[in-house]
């Protein structure tokens, strides 16, 4: 699904990815965990360009990420979760969700309500169609957010540390929704500090520092027999 | 000194008139630059390098320059190229017009920086194009912030279009300096211009105010 060949990615002279190599295969929930500033957002966000790659090569549901016009067409099958939602404040929850589809996917507008209003439903708001995103709370946002992402019907997610602008008491209510997306065959990949959901949902754990993939498997094992010196440091630190 | 009430009074509806032809002109070339302004301001912050640069070239010559300048370049030099008259009217509006586009479209791209880059972000990722995000959700985002320098922009237009009354173009000041012509009333005349303008200017300061307020609580 998504396949990214020595991915590398400079700031100025700050080379932040250090040539990443990575397969994602359909249905896959790979978490991405590492330190900060290591460079699990940018990686990310090299996956449907929000960051331009110095080089290197990432292809999304055979789409090669190259030109804007196949860079558009790519992201119209990747959603993206933002860590401070990025819901748009002058609109209802309910255009925040029917926007893309009306305008990219030229969905017509009844079509793209009545998709709002069930992916509502499976995320708990409803009753909140109407509401701007100002009035509702973080985990409410964040859920909202998902669901503008979803309402694409997009073949992959990437979520860059969706709980970590929340209130520790509304983070489960958003890691319950990505569990069931996860449950439901969603290719999804994670950038999280949330070790138990990792482990729990995760099919792959990926530890990333200083712009290189240290260490991967099933999250079991990582978590549970670290292999490489920095992933047992890092691990030391925080559990 | 003697101050003459009785021609303040007489000649009052006269200057109203004109003070009409200002808001007329001043309202027309701010809308002109509204429109030119969003385009010159968006160009400016565009990704595509010649149009950032035509944008600059045009908000640098225009703030560069006196309005004057620009009028009697309207005026008087533009009909040498063109080989035609230039109506008075239309040459007040489209100098004050494209000298205030310059001014609204640093409004606006100072307006449309304001706006949190995780909006054009969420935008693009949902596979929308830089122009379908500009138009649904920056923009009029940034619309609701500019409201009070496009307000101080109008004001700053509608006093500044007094100019055009060197080019014979009959509003508020140019009426003025007739009634003197005839009366010899500088006092009256030149105080009494004064206070319609500053009714207006303040008129128009509590309307922007009453709006942002409007805006706020929306
Ligand atoms: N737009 C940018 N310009 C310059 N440097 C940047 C930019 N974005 C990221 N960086 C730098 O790249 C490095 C990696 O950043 P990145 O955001 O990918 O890290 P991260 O692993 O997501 O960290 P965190 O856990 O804090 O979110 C950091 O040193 C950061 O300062
Ligand atoms: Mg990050």
């Amino acid at each position: 699904m998504i396949d990214i060949k020595d991915l590398r990615k400079s700031f100025e002279d700050h080379e932040v990815l250090k040539g990443i190599n990575l397969h994602i295969n359909p249905k896959e929930v790979v978490v991405i965990i590492g330190p900060s500033g290591s460079g699990k957002s940018t990686l990310l966000r090299c996956m449907n360009m929000l960051e331009v790659p110095t080089s290197g090569k990432v292809v999304v549901d055979g789409i090669e990420l190259n030109g804007e016009a196949n860079i558009n067409k790519a992201r119209e099958e990747i959603g993206m979760v933002f860590q401070r939602f990025n819901l748009f404040p002058h609109m209802t929850v309910l255009e925040n969700i029917t926007l893309a589809p009306m305008k990219v996917r030229k969905i017509s507008k009844e079509e793209a309500e009545k998709t709002a209003m069930e992916l509502l439903n499976q995320v708990g708001l409803a009753d909140k169609a109407e509401a701007y995103p100002p009035q509702l709370s973080g985990g409410q946002q964040q859920r909202v957010a998902i669901a503008r992402a979803l309402a694409m019907k997009p073949k992959v997610m990437l979520f860059d540390e969706p709980t970590s602008a929340l209130d520790p008491e509304m983070v489960k209510e958003v890691l319950d929704v990505m569990k069931s997306l996860a449950n439901k065959g969603m290719t999804m990949a994670i950038v999280t500090h949330e070790m138990g959901f990792a482990r729990e949902v995760g099919d792959r754990l990926l530890f990333v520092d200083e712009g290189q993939i240290i260490e991967q498997g099933p999250p079991k094992d990582v978590f549970d027999n670290p292999k490489e010196e920095r992933t047992k440091l890092f691990f030391s630190k925080i559990l | 000194m003697s101050f003459n009430f009785d021609l303040v009074i007489q000649s009052f509806p006269l200057l109203l008139l004109g003070a009409g032809i200002t808001i007329k002109i001043t309202a027309l070339s701010v809308g002109l630059g509204m429109i030119i302004g969003m385009f010159v301001g968006i160009a400016r912050i565009s990704h595509v390098a010649p149009l950032r640069m035509l944008a600059a070239v045009y908000i640098d010559f225009l703030r560069g320059t006196p309005l004057l300048v620009q009028i009697f370049l309207i005026y008087f030099a533009l009909p040498i190229m063109l080989d035609q008259r230039v109506d008075p009217f239309v040459a007040a509006i489209t100098a004050c017009g494209i000298n205030s586009g310059a001014y609204v479209a640093e409004i606006f791209r100072a307006g449309i920086q304001a706006i949190d880059d995780g909006q054009m972000e969420a935008g693009r990722s949902l596979g929308m194009t830089w122009v379908q995000t500009m138009r649904y959700i920056i923009v009029p985002q940034a619309f609701k912030n500019i409201i009070p320098p496009l307000g101080n922009e109008f004001i700053a237009l509608l006093k500044d279009s007094s100019l055009v009354s060197v080019i014979g173009f009959e509003e508020l000041t140019r009426r003025g300096q007739l009634i003197i012509a005839r009366t010899y009333g500088s006092l009256e005349i030149w105080l009494s211009v004064a206070v319609i303008y500053l009714a207006m200017t303040l008129a128009i300061s509590r309307l922007v105010a009453y709006m942002e307020k409007r805006l706020k609580t929306s």
